[in-house]
């Protein structure tokens, strides 16, 4: 007999972590402060802050998305290729990072970028021209790069290093050169490691409101920052909530798109 | 003749571990040629030096008479099947098999009629659009093999293709195997630790051992003269023995005296002797040069396999009629069946290397 009641735990955290929680941002996103029925709060999306917002925010974690994919893939590579007793000690530097707070990493960029700090006092030591990061979109990208690189490596390294060296050694022994090999073989092999890690790049930095609070100054508006402030300084729950499932939409729809990409990778012909 | 393909004072080792050592070899064209011994004992590494995936540390590959030895694997008319059968995953059969064919830059019909050919030569037909995941393991042995040979390589080069199919199915390929060489006219260099499927299938058996060729001929030859201990121990079941060679055509075994007819051992030096358990004859006790008892008899299928204590030996004999455990029994074997040859006395020994 299956000893049922082992799974009790797992139900109440079901229910306590994800179903409850979603039924009452469901219930805030579409009632108003009397508990009327509103769709008031889905629609305030398309107020021009919002929608700048959201625009900002899906801008922003495309690009930062897109360039740790550039980044991790490479090293991915490297990482695959070195030597084996050298290759745990690689990963493990790179993984680093991550054991370490992230406010306190996202703050570090703070310091160093900030107008006093330690990359303008380098700049000035070579006598090169000042240079305004802070507090720029570009300094937010920088933040979601550093903060979400690893999670981009990992799979990647990760499916990588489960391809069959012997599959590759086919595509050489049947005349494939080193640039075919890898569009042929070694990329559509990997795909599943470059969703799972574009998933877990995009869909935290499309969320993060820390990042661009800290490294933007409070004069970037990302959809995270207007979320946060409407639950928090204008105590606008229901507001908040609407926005919320605004965002959840989009995760959703990326989530679908990365699902077809992945199904196709793994089975092709001609 | 030329050799289609020739190694040359090939050394090969992995970090401090010596597995190839000087190693020469030449395979002629149209050969079955089958490299066979323990693992560890450099076969593998003999067939990816010669398919390019692994640079020998000193020596020369030629192929038709050029030297091939840095040409990258990609760039030589040699195909491999590889032992896990390294079939692309995310791609269907037929586009398995016409990988190379499309890097080759073949046109489309070509593509597809070569495609159609090559399943049939694997009797797989009309399975282009089936998913690699859903063949079995022989299937996909045979996609492995149809992909390979498609590109009409001058060289086949298989690792142990068969060692992970069963017995039957692994019977079944062999004379697949044998009819794709024959009907195609590749050269095949063969991979096994399989000494049934070496003698089954091969022109030419290269047993190995430590890096070095310790026999090379028919598999025939390999059977019946093994030329020391290891070939006698590793091909077949077999007695070695002490010996001492007494005079020309005259050995001694266990304290008897057999006639044989091996000659040029000197007079009065040690021999190791081999006995092939199926060549014992069993008699009524007294019949035979050696008398002794049965203390074992499995029956195996085709035959019941002794084991008779005599002479101070446990002797292994094979044979269709069973004998009873603790019958008293002799042996005796004729002159032809006596197989000797030299104890080794060096590690350079060890590995006679022949030059064919």
């Amino acid at each position: 007999m299956y000893k049922k009641y082992f799974a009790f735990p797992y139900v109440f955290w079901i229910l306590c972590g994800t179903i409850i929680p979603i039924g009452m941002i469901f219930y805030y996103g579409f009632t108003d402060r009397s508990g009327m029925f509103t769709t008031a709060n889905v629609l305030a999306i398309l107020e021009p802050v919002h929608r700048k917002a959201l625009g900002m925010s899906l801008l922003l974690s495309l690009i930062s998305t897109l360039i740790c994919l550039l980044t991790a893939f490479p090293l991915a590579l490297i990482l695959k290729g070195s030597r084996l007793g050298r290759k745990g000690f690689m990963v493990f530097i790179f993984v680093l990072p991550m054991w370490m707070n992230f406010l306190l990493r996202t703050m570090a960029w703070q310091v160093i970028l900030e107008k006093g700090g330690i990359f303008n006092t380098m700049l000035s030591y070579l006598h090169l021209p000042q240079f305004q990061l802070i507090n720029t979109p570009a300094a937010i990208v920088l933040g979601m790069v550093y903060d979400f690189l690893p999670f981009m490596v990992l799979p990647i390294y990760n499916v990588l290093m489960k391809i069959d060296g012997n599959i590759i050694e086919a595509a050489y022994d049947l005349g494939a050169g080193r640039g075919k090999v890898f569009s042929s073989v070694v990329l559509p092999l990997s795909v599943p490691g470059i969703v799972s890690g574009v998933t877990m790049v995009f869909v935290p930095s499309l969320t993060t409101f820390v990042i661009s609070n800290i490294l933007g100054g409070g004069k970037i508006y990302l959809i995270g920052n207007i979320i946060e402030q409407e639950f928090t300084t204008s105590a606008n729950w229901n507001l908040g909530s609407g926005l919320s499932l605004v965002m959840m939409l989009f995760i959703v729809i990326s989530m679908a798109i990365l699902r077809v990409l992945d199904s196709k990778g793994e089975g092709n012909f001609i | 003749m030329q050799s289609l393909i020739e190694l040359r004072n090939i050394t090969k080792a992995f970090e401090d571990n010596v597995v190839l050592d000087d190693f020469n070899l030449k395979v002629n064209k149209n050969e079955f040629i089958t490299l066979l011994g323990p693992s560890g004992c450099g076969k593998t590494t003999t067939l990816r030096i010669v398919g390019g995936f692994e640079s020998a540390d000193r020596g020369q590959v030629l192929f038709e008479g050029k030297d091939i030895t840095d040409l990258p694997p990609n760039k030589r008319n040699i195909n491999t099947v590889f032992q896990k059968y390294a079939l692309f995953p995310h791609m269907s059969v037929g586009g398995n098999i016409a990988f190379g064919l499309k890097i080759a830059g073949k046109s489309d019909a070509y593509i597809r009629d070569k495609v159609k050919y090559a399943l049939k030569l694997v009797n797989l037909e009309g399975y282009q659009n089936r998913k690699i995941d859903s063949l079995s393991g022989g299937q996909q042995q045979r996609i492995a093999m149809a992909r390979a040979i498609v590109n009409e390589p001058k060289v086949l080069l298989l690792d142990e293709p068969l060692g992970a199919l069963d017995l039957k199915l692994r019977q079944d390929m062999q004379y697949e195997l044998i009819r794709l060489k024959n009907e195609l006219g590749i050269t095949f260099i063969y991979v096994t630790h399989d000494q049934e499927e070496a003698l089954t299938m091969s022109d030419k058996v290269v047993v190995m051992n430590g890096g070095y060729i310790q026999q090379m001929g028919t598999p025939e030859e390999i059977y019946n003269e093994p030329e020391n201990a290891f070939v006698a121990d590793f091909i077949g079941d077999s007695n070695i023995l002490d010996g001492t060679m007494i005079e020309d055509y005259l050995v001694e075994i266990c304290g008897k005296k057999f006639k044989c007819i091996d000659d040029g051992f000197g007079k009065n030096k040690p021999v190791d002797v081999v006995i092939r358990p199926e060549d014992l004859i069993i008699g009524k006790p007294g019949e035979g040069k050696l008398d002794g008892e049965v203390i074992h008899n499995v029956f195996i299928g085709v035959y019941y396999e002794m084991e008779i204590r005599a002479g101070g030996y446990d002797w292994l004999v094979q044979n269709t009629k069973s004998c009873p455990v603790g019958a008293e029994v002799s042996l005796d074997v004729t002159p032809e069946n006596i197989q000797i040859m030299h104890k080794p006395t060096s590690k350079e020994e060890e590995a006679i290397e022949i030059d064919v």
